[in-house]
């Protein structure tokens, strides 16, 4: 099997996840091996997902923690999860 | 209770059950003060759903303490079948979709899907100069806002997925149990997401990666 451009691109979200078979898996190496942008696809579809998975990404207000925290004392002191 | 532990479960595969079930069993018993330990790990994550749901860091932080209170108070029905976190995130979601509804009187995003599963041009942006992100660069604010507006611009049906999969590290089934949906329909939505994310992404990327060519070849790249 030789597979060609769009082939790959439509399983890079798999490749990525390791969700492809072995036979699959080989085709699509072989294919990024000599075609350069098949391979700055997946390079750059790999970076996004590890840059998005950072916490940096979203962050969380100030204080957040602590008025959570504070709000649930008060639940806790008057409730019981029943 | 192991906080450690538990603090793991959000980020892995394997549910620390023993302990999450024997802290809430002594919460129901009477230590009510051990909810703000079990709730601490999954704190950050129903602060991020919320916020990509509803757009608002204050609406997010509002709906986040309501959400808590209700773990809280319907804690003696969680039965270990699914991650303590998978069940918060799942009471989370309903929370975030119930103060969507509410708000009927603000234009929103609609709620169910704008795109089918079989819809959309999903080529990714084709380029041969790229050159790869380090973590570290998400030091420069600039970057992190960058990615987090590009989520927010998803569809939500993506945009969801890509919270679930990719920051929340929840597994395909845990994901497609939660959104009520397939692992197949998980698949597909978060390929097109990851692929409407590059095509996004990598022309604004570009001025982030350092100019020295020593990058090539992090994060696998063929060269």
């Amino acid at each position: 099997m030789k597979i060609d451009c769009r082939h790959v691109w439509d399983h890079i979200s798999a490749y990525i996840d390791g969700d492809v078979d072995a036979v699959l898996r080989a085709e699509i190496d072989r294919h990024l091996e000599h075609c350069e942008i098949c391979s700055a696809v997946m390079d750059s579809t790999r970076n996004v997902v590890v840059l998005i998975a950072d916490e940096r990404v979203f962050e969380i207000p100030a204080g957040y923690s602590e008025r959570l925290h504070r709000r649930l004392d008060a639940v806790l002191a008057t409730e019981s999860p029943d | 209770m192991d906080t450690e532990q538990l603090t793991s479960e959000i980020k892995s595969g394997a549910p620390v059950a023993d302990s999450t079930t024997e802290t809430i069993a002594r919460i129901l018993a009477g230590e009510a003060h051990l909810f703000h330990a079990l709730i601490r790990p999954v704190e950050r994550a129903v602060f991020v759903m919320l916020f990509m749901l509803l757009r608002s860091e204050s609406d997010a932080e509002d709906v986040a303490q309501e959400t808590f209170i209700k773990v809280f108070r319907n804690l003696h029905s969680f039965r270990g079948d699914s991650k303590f976190s998978t069940w918060v995130l799942s009471i989370t979601r309903n929370e975030g979709l119930a103060w969507l509804r509410k708000r009927a009187s603000r234009p929103e995003e609609p709620l169910e899907p704008v795109l089918d599963d079989s819809s959309g041009d999903y080529t990714p942006a084709l380029l041969t100069d790229w050159r790869e992100v380090p973590l570290e660069a998400l030091e420069r604010k600039e970057l992190g806002q960058c990615l987090s507006r590009a989520i927010l611009k998803l569809p939500p049906i993506y945009r969801e997925v890509v919270q679930l999969r990719d920051i929340d590290e929840l597994d395909v089934q845990e994901t497609a149990d939660l959104l009520g949906i397939t692992a197949g329909s998980v698949k597909v939505r978060l390929h097109r997401a990851r692929t409407m994310l590059q095509k996004e992404l990598v022309p604004l990327l570009k001025e982030f990666a350092p100019a020295s060519s020593r990058w090539r070849g992090l994060f696998g790249r063929r060269v």
